[in-house]
């Protein structure tokens, strides 16, 4: 097919500028401390550019920007508002290539998925609430004859969110959607790992929303989080990311009594029961290609199905069967069209993953495939490659309790349905699971007896905007996707109205 | 200070700065010495090892007390370094050390840029933790078997 000229290259579809400077109040503004970070692209191991190191000075100017745009923004039409995110998915939609392709540079990911899933999931996104916001009612309740309580919804004002580096532009329109659809304004870091392809948006969107609406600081998360997360200027905050700092930012929520939205990830369960295999037809290639599904942005997603559990009947053969799939995942230039898993997005990443494999092998389970890092030569040598990896093992070792966060898949048999449940809510998380069975009672069954927020029933790893997302047990609090994300960015203000001109008679 | 690899042969372990630690969790020198340079910086430190999304499984280092410790919480153990007045300490959730406590664990350091509110990330390096599993002997030891 193609492959894209890599950023820097004069053919290339997209050009990232030599730096970056935070976005607050509808311009570029320098750190306060003047300092800068470099951002590295993972599919080359080489600097692009680099990318304000912000501070606490630089939070607190975003801020202001936010705080002095909120009102206004919260008085506007939701028609107006509603409009303002349609324009902004028309405009993305027609820079996808652009922005997919600065995603691919600065995250690793095959350029293949952000055309086909990140950046178009990401349009829909917008479209979804612009709708949902439009269609919004408040409600209002008779309470006697001459008493009525009216229910509106009202923005909360400054929100904080943190987006996490493994979909910058998906994740960071996931938060941000809802959030200006409700009508607040917004102060935004990126992840350190993935802090440019957000600009690359903003040069495409930015002049649509007043200025101050939508505020980007970058940095570090101990010099730029912290004192987003600890303000008590912000109405909530929103991050995705892992358990320890899920609980520090609801530490420092909790000494501002505000609300918090945490997704913290998961060890998602994929359960294969015997009777997928009644049949060698169309439904069963499905079932082999979800079992290789560990592989979709290098496993770097918080619904990875790290753990497939294979029932007794079916183990031998529809393993042997998943792990050729999983062989036949194509590794490459990320730019290039045909290729199916890129580069893991740091090296830390990598290291992290390379020591899971080796623990894995030191608890005893087996290497079914891959168990190496890759090196893909020439340029690529110097990026961050993981093989697609399939172990072997039982659901105590730790290889099925942690999320790798890479192309790391641990199979482990099940007996019968009670032993398929027992293994499947074994595990700290509850964010995602898969079930595939061609009876349907037993597919309804385990997908409600599944501890998980989202329980993907003979398909995985589908994300429309109209069906909720979060996490059961520590994977989190709250939800994102559908209508009801509405709720985690509004107040209610009740107002209890008395049409009567009659005393109560009590004094 | 001690050259932090890009890449480690993860089938070696990782040596250990002997007394750095305890029988379950200790320092290998890399991660002795980033230590010593991030006290200076921000003053007494302490560990909290993370699970889930994105950075999770990364040992999260903060300022002392940052992060707050509570009933659901494990001390795995102080950690010690030498030139440090104080030992650092360790701590895991209860509900994740009942899936980690057969594997002993040590604290080191690779080039990279982690994320969540670690202190180490601003300086292009990232803690990590090496596993590997008790002995038989070790568990007698520690109690557990």
């Amino acid at each position: 097919m193609a492959t894209y000229a890599a950023p820097g290259q004069a053919d290339s579809v997209v050009s990232f500028k030599p730096r970056y400077d935070h976005y607050i109040g509808g311009e570029y503004v320098a750190p306060a401390k003047g300092q800068y970070f470099e951002n590295p692209t993972p599919i080359t191991g080489q600097t692009f550019t680099e990318v304000a190191r912000g501070t606490a000075d630089d939070v607190e100017k975003a801020l202001d920007a936010a705080e002095g745009a909120a009102p206004a923004w919260g008085r506007t039409a939701v028609t107006e508002r509603a409009n303002i995110l349609n324009q902004m998915a028309d405009r993305i939609e027609a820079n996808l290539e652009k922005i997919a392709v600065a995603e691919s540079w600065e995250n690793g990911k095959a350029v293949r998925e952000t055309l086909a899933a990140d950046i178009p999931l990401a349009i829909d996104h917008l479209r979804y609430f612009s709708g949902a916001i439009r269609a919004q009612e408040g409600h209002l309740s008779q309470i006697d004859e001459d008493t009525v309580a009216y229910h509106f919804h009202e923005p909360l004002g400054v929100v904080g969110q943190i987006i996490p580096w493994n979909f910058p532009i998906l994740m960071a329109i996931w938060k941000l959607a809802p959030a200006l659809a409700a009508g607040n304004a917004v102060v935004l870091k990126p992840a350190e790992q993935t802090p440019a392809s957000i600009h690359v948006l903003l040069d495409v969107v930015g002049d649509l929303l007043p200025p101050g609406v939508l505020n980007v600081v970058n940095g570090f998360g101990v010099e730029a989080g912290k004192p987003l997360a600890s303000s008590s200027r912000i109405r909530k905050i929103a991050f995705t990311g892992e358990t320890t700092t899920g609980r520090l930012i609801s530490q420092y929520a909790s000494e501002n009594l505000i609300p918090v939205t945490l997704e913290l990830g998961g060890k998602s369960p994929n359960i294969f029961f015997d009777d997928v295999a009644a049949q060698q037809d169309a439904f069963y290639d499905k079932a082999l290609e979800g079992f290789a599904m560990f592989a979709l942005n290098q496993g770097e997603v918080c619904t990875c199905p790290s753990r497939a559990l294979v029932q007794g009947g079916i183990y031998d053969e529809f393993v042997a069967q998943g792990v050729k799939r999983a062989e036949q995942v194509r590794m490459g230039n990320p730019l290039d069209t045909e290729t199916m898993m890129g580069a893991q997005a740091s090296n830390d990443q990598l290291e992290k993953i390379l020591s899971y494999i080796d623990i894995g092998r030191q608890e005893g389970a087996r290497v079914l495939t891959g168990g190496e890092r890759a090196d893909l030569g020439g340029e690529l040598s110097g990026g961050y490659y993981v093989q697609p990896t399939v172990f072997e093992g039982q659901n105590s070792m730790r290889i099925f309790q942690e999320e790798i966060f890479g192309p790391v898949l641990s199979v482990a048999r099940f007996s019968d349905y009670a032993d398929a449940m027992a293994q499947a809510n074994d595990t700290l998380y509850g964010l995602g699971a898969g079930v595939w069975s061609r009876d349907t009672n037993t597919a309804y069954r385990a997908g409600r007896d599944i501890q998980a927020g989202r329980v993907w029933v003979n398909n995985y790893h589908a994300y429309p905007a109209h069906a909720a997302f979060g996490g059961y047990k520590q994977s989190g609090i709250g939800r994102e996707n559908h209508k009801m994300m509405l709720d985690h960015y509004q107040q209610t203000k009740n107002i209890l109205q008395s049409y009567s001109n009659d005393a109560l008679g009590f004094f | 200070m001690t050259e932090i690899s890009t890449s480690t042969d993860v089938t070696e372990q990782v040596p250990e700065v002997p007394g750095s630690g305890t029988g379950r969790v200790a320092l290998s020198p890399q991660a002795a010495e980033l230590l010593v340079s991030l006290t200076a910086v921000h003053g007494p430190l302490m560990f909290h090892q993370s699970g889930g999304c994105c950075d999770g499984s990364a040992p999260m280092c903060y300022p002392d007390g940052d992060f707050k410790i509570g009933g659901s919480d494990v001390h795995l153990g102080d950690l010690v370094v030498e030139g440090l007045e104080r030992p650092i300490g360790f701590y895991m959730s209860a509900s994740q050390y009942e899936y980690w406590k057969h594997t002993h664990l040590t604290v080191d350091v690779v080039k990279g840029r982690g994320s969540g509110f670690s202190v180490e990330a601003p300086e292009g390096v990232r803690f990590i933790i090496r596993s590997r599993l008790f002995t038989d002997d070790e568990l007698r030891e520690l109690g557990d078997r």
